[in-house]
């Protein structure tokens, strides 16, 4: 193939700016084009005719198409952190300082040494990889393993970068209520007409340029060249108040609930962004209806060679000519089984291309067309067929042959017809991929969604709407543009009748110009003894389909899955119907019989971080406490708790975290120490049945909580596993707050609302997540009480006023303050909670009244170790694996009432002794007990099975040694008992002696004092 | 997928929390029994077609709503409010 | 039939390829089988294959309503590990490694089992300590398994985000090095051709529609086929549909199961040149990703929350995986999605599967697979099989029961609890 730019005046590169050059790079090599052509109209104008090779046998490819259905003509674009593989050349449009490059071939397009995968031939036929590479038996995984690395360097694509994309994407959502798909004349009489009824329309397009098939329409539309009747069509209908217009923007996917997702490609026509511009939109389209007028794709013909550059498909030769101003070939020919193929012949000699023959697998044709085709001055072939396509790595000529309608063969009536280009064209495959995605049955329809064939126009057409959508133009068999206007307005009325809007006023355009049959001669496949492909990407040839049917599998998915037909970058656009077609005539069934597959989203690829949206890089919000900005300002090393970022330990110089949290923890049982408990989940329970349903809830009875007490509380699962602990402060009558663990808060407010809405209703309670609303601090250590004394005075401290667990509000200030006493640590300790705004004010308060007992703020490390030290629970221990008693927690559990979780904590296996139990490993050998160490009976060499495991590790600065808490089998009649902790990942076996989980103060007379 | 919360109005599925089968109903708060009360917890009906279930507007009003919808198109046949202030409502869409 | 080789390749190609032979048969039905087998997906595939290979159980017949292996086993998204923290599940995974490795010799087909490594990302200190404990379980249990730093990390997958500044920074990772993938279709096209050499009748497009029953007994199936209704008999009847478990089971009578169905999402990208050598997981999330041989990102999440039976999912899923995958590989973000779909997942009460005799008398359970079921086909075929062929399962399945939930003895990974969309 040896494209060529036409001679440029009125009619010939309608859609190009002349007056305006731009310079761009392939393969490193600088070329010239216009504003408008698209990187595949300038190669062709430049005459480069390999762009790229194909996936496994490395064959030359070239432009085959103009749109988004294109196998071929993939290349990588732009360098460094932008490269982008495998895009479209015949999508991209040219910009200024353009660069592409070939891909998948080594060294270049054109001469490609991987094209030695050509040389085995049949031997590489569809499934060969099951067949081989087992290797010997013993060491099969190894063989295929190092073959593997081989396979995998010379598949893929393009390469990809390993650089961040630099630039970001935004995400939209819109509503409307007639969402119009594809602007071409369907979709722009859809719009108008939905537009007139005063519906919302929202009217996308995925080329730059609205108009469809009308940006290279010969017609004239109410005496107005199609061209210009849609520049102002589409001025007017951008105007309207009702109407956004979104070009370069690509329906991809249709989900459930006229939800759509759609991409626009707000900067990928630039160099680069402008600043602050994101690259793509996402748009998350919700509407009432739609009309989905996506135009059909054109087929091509199967024949020997048919995937030489140089092959293109007719109405894109067409399009480059009329759109564009370029011919695929100084000499063009045609081969078609339809009348469009003609047409295509007549619209490119009136630009100046050079057609030399017409090839129709027909040998009666009406008048009009031989017409058309006279008009052209070619020489015409009727019932004839091209064989195969000649010449080194291009085209220089094709072979015709006499061909047979009825038994759809070649005779032996041959002639070689020169030409460098040749336009085929098979029929047309509507574009129903959208309404394909949703598949399956409608409630109220049989038939809904699955293809129905056309025998006609041997084409599939979509089934009947499983949602409401509304096809319109050659998506929906309507071909031709009378049929499309008014098949547009037929499906905006009903897509207005979904909205409960009126019909809008009609206003279907005066037509002049051809009134064609689109429905083609059922060919496919012109059979040689030639290779020839199916998909033209992955080299699926029709020896491969037929290859599959021999060897059984028959089904279209098995036929997909065996020869990889339909799976590349295209989805089969081109090629689906083609192989569907050969596979039929192999198993002797009518078309429709052998089935489809559905289409799956998203329409053509889409970048990941174009979904990802404004999410990338930073996924999930950041919680911090009202005290955030003290604790960095302090040294505090952040640590991620759930979405909250909370100390882990306050770092002095050159101290390490393990350093800073002895310190801290240290400072407590000897003084006192702070720390940020803000992160707690906090829920307001209020009404008359408040400690009915908190009675309910928890595993151990609140029905006689006094007023003004605190209360540890246990709740279980339906199941019976521990789901969540924390304190519940009676504050009144009716009226009490709980805290809950900091991960669980929000599950556990979803398990007590589900509870109050859905199980007992009649209860009357009120459940208020305040954790947000509430800072909370703790004071702990045996001067905590003289700290509260600097503040609030001796009297309401003293253990009478505010005895172990008792509640009571103060003053501090103007800062009203909920004191609770209540110890995590095991030491006279405190929370103390205020409105979150005052925080800080709080926190700043207790660090200037504990300076004279140098109060230490600790962070999550510390407050570890001395609730480790003292043998309290927390999440580790609570993994969901759990039961009260495996934790030593069977006094909490009432026999005196019934709770969630009662019932099913009965069962046998979980009343067994031998299960999991709680217990406190103490390092015997000075060796660091690491976390996620097993506890084993053996030494290192021969540990032995796994009798259960550690929890939460840390130095106890009490014990002066290495502990853990553990659950190990049997645990609690195993005291005193020597083990190992074994930890092979971290290298570590440590010689243990198990104790009683309450390591510091087991009778808890600090924390009463 | 679309769920109409009775209080709020149609809204996109992200803002519901799933709650599962809406006829997994537990036992009467004095029944005790293993037996009734892992037929609740772990057996379903998880039937094809037409499905009850329970949703929570979580990142709406968090009021809880019966939803029928169908598995197999999830075509959203009805939603209902459920919970203290079903009565409320219903009464109140009454006058 | 004809064994595969490269020989058989070589001289099938000099001759047009034309005397290849179908894979497996496409025999009519007898009207009486030793087994039946309801699913002819990988697990019921492979059931059979072992049911004639290692228990010289040859007659018989897997039903199928499609095409075989047209449910999950040709959705997924490959991966195969024994990555398992509690003893049974440990257990009866690293026997499906065990058979995974020997695979395509057993079979004489390639399934291109690859084991490029899985490693779980860890993000901060206290999940390292889960990985450390779960890759210990691992070492005690003699499945190999690595606990890799930020720097071993950062070395093995070029491009993505180790910075401090991430919002999940990774601190390391737990790596299995003997997981991988396998290509999924030649898995359960393998197995049929396996089990169709050995005997075994592959009844493709026969949909059941009800049992036979002998009082509470099940004794065969009653089938449709091209529209016609027939009967086979059958000693034994096994049912392994995972996603239509309910569905499938109601016909016999069985009303309530602890499973619920929902859709699992998986993503294909395009075809780029080799950048991500092992099988990777988010571990501030939930994302897996693996790169197929082909070049494809292969990559997946949670399930749409909601009960499913249709094999398509929702935008909110395609969000969640996309912007976690872009967090963890910023360079990914250029790289274009090409495909998504859908398959319905049997959800159990605990995350783990049932593999079973009963629940009716004649009758074997096969299901509860929830997302895990591909890397478990080897040894859930062999296992269904043992329990089938001896009326009592294998000491590797035997805590896969039914009764477990009412007896308290659940296995559950995750302690998620018996919500099964937690899983």
């Amino acid at each position: 193939m040896s494209g060529v730019r036409l001679t440029l005046r009125p009619g010939v590169g309608t859609s190009i700016d002349t007056d305006k050059t731009l310079t761009f790079s392939f393969d490193g090599k600088s070329y010239e084009g216009h504003v408008g052509d698209t990187l595949a109209s300038a190669l062709l104008a430049n005459g480069v005719d390999i762009v790229a090779r194909s996936f496994k046998y490395h064959r030359p490819r070239g432009i085959f198409s103009a749109g988004s259905e294109e196998p071929s003509a993939l290349v990588t674009l732009r360098s460094g952190a932008r490269q982008e593989p495998n895009i479209r050349a015949t999508e991209i449009e040219l910009y200024e300082g353009l660069e592409a490059r070939s891909q998948n071939r080594w060294p270049s397009a054109k001469f490609d040494l991987m094209a030695i995968n050509q040389l085995p031939g049949k031997a590489f036929a569809a499934g060969f990889y099951y067949k081989t590479f087992m290797g010997t038996p013993g060491m099969g995984t190894k063989f295929w393993w190092f073959c593997e690395q081989f396979i995998r360097r010379a598949a893929g694509l393009g390469k990809p970068t390993v650089d961040p994309d630099p630039d970001h994407y935004a995400r939209m959502n819109a509503y409307c209520d007639v969402l119009v798909v594809g602007s071409g004349a369907a979709g722009i009489a859809a719009a108008k007409r939905a537009a007139s009824a005063g519906a919302r329309v929202i009217l996308c397009d995925e080329s730059a340029e609205a108009g469809g098939s009308l940006r290279s329409a010969c017609e004239y539309l109410d005496g107005e060249a199609a061209q210009d009747w849609v520049k102002r069509e589409l001025a007017a209908l951008a105007e309207h108040e009702n109407v956004r217009v979104l070009s370069r923007c690509t329906v991809q996917s249709m989900f459930d609930g006229e939800t759509y997702l759609a991409i626009e490609r707000v900067a990928d026509h630039k160099l680069r962004p402008a600043p602050h511009e994101p690259r793509q939109r996402a748009w998350t389209i919700r509407t009432t209806s739609a009309v989905i007028a996506t135009g059909a794709i054109e087929r091509p013909m199967v024949f020997g060679g048919n995937d030489k550059p140089g092959v293109i498909l007719a109405d894109a030769a067409r399009r480059y000519a009329r759109e564009f101003g370029v011919s695929p070939g100084r000499s063009v020919a045609v081969f078609t089984n339809n009348d469009t193929g003609w047409l295509a012949a007549r619209d490119m000699a009136r630009c100046g291309v050079i057609i030399t023959a017409i090839i129709d697998t027909r040998s009666d044709v009406g008048d009009a067309i031989r017409e058309a085709g006279a008009e052209t001055r070619a020489t015409i072939h009727t019932g004839s067929a091209v064989l195969r396509a000649k010449g080194f790595q291009t085209l220089s000529a094709v072979e015709v042959a006499d061909f047979n309608e009825t038994t759809n063969t070649v005779g032996s009536n041959r002639q070689i017809v020169a030409c460098d280009a040749l336009a085929v064209s098979g029929g047309w495959s509507p574009a129903f991929h959208l309404t394909s995605q949703q598949g399956g049955k409608h409630l109220t329809s049989q038939q809904g969604g699955k293809p129905v064939w056309d025998s006609e126009l041997q084409a599939f057409l979509p089934g009947e709407a499983t949602s409401n959508w509304h096809g319109a133009g050659a998506m929906a068999g309507k071909f031709g543009l009378r049929q499309a206007f008014r098949s547009g307005e037929e499906a905006a009325v009903l897509a207005l009748a979904d909205c409960g809007l009126g019909e809008g006023e009609s206003s279907v355009p005066e037509i002049e110009g051809d009134s064609i049959d689109y429905a083609p001669a059922p060919v496919f496949e012109v059979r040689s003894k030639h290779k020839a492909f199916v998909d033209l990407q992955h080299d699926v040839t029709a020896d491969d389909v037929r290859l599959a049917h021999r060897e059984g599998f028959v089904s279209v998915e098995h036929l997909k899955r065996y020869t990889t037909l339909g799976m590349a970058t295209d989805q089969g656009k081109t090629s689906n119907v083609t192989g569907l077609a050969i596979m039929a005539e192999a198993r002797d069934l009518p078309i429709p019989e052998v089935g489809t597959t559905r289409f799956r989203p998203p329409y053509t690829p889409v970048a990941l971080g174009a979904v990802a949206g404004e999410k990338f890089g930073h996924l999930a919000a950041e919680r911090l406490t009202p005290m955030h900005d003290w604790h960095v300002a302090n040294r505090a090393g952040m640590y991620a708790n759930g979405p909250w970022l909370r100390p882990e330990s306050y770092n002095g110089p050159g101290e390490t975290v393990e350093q800073a949290y002895i310190r801290e923890a240290r400072a407590v049982r000897e003084s006192v120490g702070i720390v940020d408990v803000s992160t707690l989940g906090k829920i307001d329970v209020q009404g008359p049945d408040a400690v009915e349903f908190l009675n309910r809830v928890y595993s151990n009875g609140f029905a006689k909580l006094p007023v003004g007490k605190a209360r540890y509380g246990l709740m279980l699962r339906e199941d019976g596993f521990l789901f969540d602990d924390g304190t519940t402060w009676r504050l009144d009558e009716h009226r009490f707050l709980m805290t809950t663990t900091t991960a669980g808060a929000g599950r556990v407010m979803e398990h007590l609302e589900y509870h109050r809405d859905v199980v007992w209703p009649d209860l009357k309670v009120a459940l208020t997540s305040v954790s947000d609303e509430w800072a909370g601090v703790a004071l702990a250590g045996p001067k905590s009480r003289a700290v509260l004394e600097n503040l609030f005075g001796a009297k309401p401290i003293s253990n009478d006023q505010l005895p172990f667990m008792g509640v009571r509000e103060l003053k501090l200030g103007g800062i009203d303050v909920l004191i609770a006493r209540l110890s995590f640590s095991g030491e006279l300790a405190y929370e103390l909670y205020c409105g979150a705004h005052c925080g800080q004010g709080l926190w700043d308060a207790l660090m200037e009244a504990g300076r004279p007992h140098r109060i230490t703020p600790y962070g999550l490390e510390a407050l570890s170790t001395l609730r480790i030290e003292k043998g309290h629970v927390a999440g580790p221990e609570l993994n969901g694996r759990t039961t009260p008693h495996d934790l030593g927690l069977s006094g909490m559990v009432s026999t005196k009432k019934n709770f969630i979780g009662k019932a099913l904590l009965q069962r046998e296996a979980l009343q067994s002794e031998d299960r999991l139990q709680l217990v406190a490993i103490k390092s015997v050998d000075g060796q660091r007990i690491r976390g996620g160490s097993h506890l084993v009976a053996g030494n290192r060499d021969e540990p032995g099975i796994s009798q259960g495991h550690t929890t939460s590790t840390c130095f106890s600065p009490e014990l002066n040694c290495y502990v853990s808490l553990a659950l190990l089998e049997r645990g609690k009649i195993r005291h005193g008992e020597k083990m190992f902790a074994t930890n092979p990942v971290r290298s570590a076996h440590v010689a243990v002696e198990v104790v009683s989980p309450h390591m510091v103060d087991p009778k808890g007379e600090r924390m009463h004092g | 997928m679309l769920l109409t919360c009775p209080y709020c109005g149609l809204r996109d599925q992200s803002e519901f929390t799933y709650r599962g089968d809406a006829n997994a109903r537990r036992p009467s708060f004095a029944d005790e029994s293993i037996e009734a009360h892992a037929a609740y917890v772990f057996d379903r009906e998880n039937p094809s077609g037409l499905h009850e279930e329970i949703w929570n507007h979580t990142s709406g009003c968090r009021n809880h709503i019966k939803v029928v919808r169908n598995v197999t198109t999830h075509e959203v046949v009805s939603c209902e409010p459920v919970g203290p202030f079903a009565k409320a409502l219903k009464r109140g869409r009454a006058t | 039939m004809s064994r595969y080789s490269a020989l058989a390749i070589l001289r099938n190609a000099f001759t047009g390829n034309r005397h290849w032979t179908p894979a497996w048969r496409k025999p009519q039905p007898k009207a009486q089988y030793d087994v039946v087998i309801i699913g002819g997906g990988g697990h019921g595939l492979s059931t059979a294959f072992y049911l004639a290979r290692v228990h010289g159980i040859a007659n018989v017949a897997v039903v199928e309503k499609g095409y075989l292996g047209s449910g999950n086993v040709g959705r997924n998204t490959t991966i195969v590990r024994s990555n398992y923290r509690l003893p049974p599940n440990s257990a009866f995974y690293e026997k499906s490694m065990e058979l995974w490795r020997g695979l395509s010799h057993e079979l004489n087909y390639n399934v291109m089992f690859s084991p490029r490594g899985v490693m779980n990302l860890a993000h901060t200190p206290g999940q390292m300590d889960a990985y450390a404990e779960r890759g210990n379980q691992m070492r005690l249990m003699g499945v190999r398994s690595e606990l890799l730093d930020r720097g071993q990390v950062a070395k093995l997958n070029p491009g993505m985000d180790v910075s401090g500044s991430a919002r999940f920074p990774i601190e390391g990772a737990l790596l299995q090095p003997d997981a991988g993938n396998a290509r999924h279709d030649a898995v359960a096209w393998g197995y049929a051709r396996g089990a169709d050499q050995l005997g075994v009748d592959l009844l493709e497009n026969t949909e059941v529609v009800g049992f036979l029953k002998e009082g509470d007994t099940i004794v065969g199936v009653e089938v449709e086929r091209a529209g016609e209704r027939s009967e086979i008999r059958a000693g034994k009847t096994g049912v392994a549909v995972a996603g239509s478990t309910s569905r499938v089971m109601k016909l016999a009578g069985v009303d309530r199961l602890p499973i619920e169905s929902t859709v699992l999402q998986a993503f294909v990208s395009e075809s780029i040149k080799p950048i991500l050598p092992s099988v990777t997981t988010f571990g501030a999330g939930h994302l897996y990703v693996s790169q197929s041989d082909k070049g494809g990102l292969v990559f997946g999440g949670n399930i749409d929350y909601y009960n499913s039976y249709a094999q398509r999912g929702n935008l909110p899923v395609w969000e969640e995986v996309m912007s976690e995958l872009v967090a963890m590989f910023p360079n990914f973000a250029r790289l274009r999605l090409l495909r998504s779909w859908g398959g319905i997942m049997d959800m159990s009460m605990d995350g783990s599967p049932i593999i079973t005799t009963g629940p009716l008398p004649g009758m074997y359970l096969n299901a509860g697979w929830c997302y895990g079921g591909f890397k478990a086909t080897p040894a859930s075929g062999w296992c269904f099989a043992h329990t089938i062929a001896n009326d009592k399962p294998h000491a590797l399945n035997s805590a896969f029961t039914l009764e477990r939930f009412k007896q308290g003895r659940p296995i559950d990974e995750l302690g998620a609890g018996p919500t099964p969309w937690y899983h």
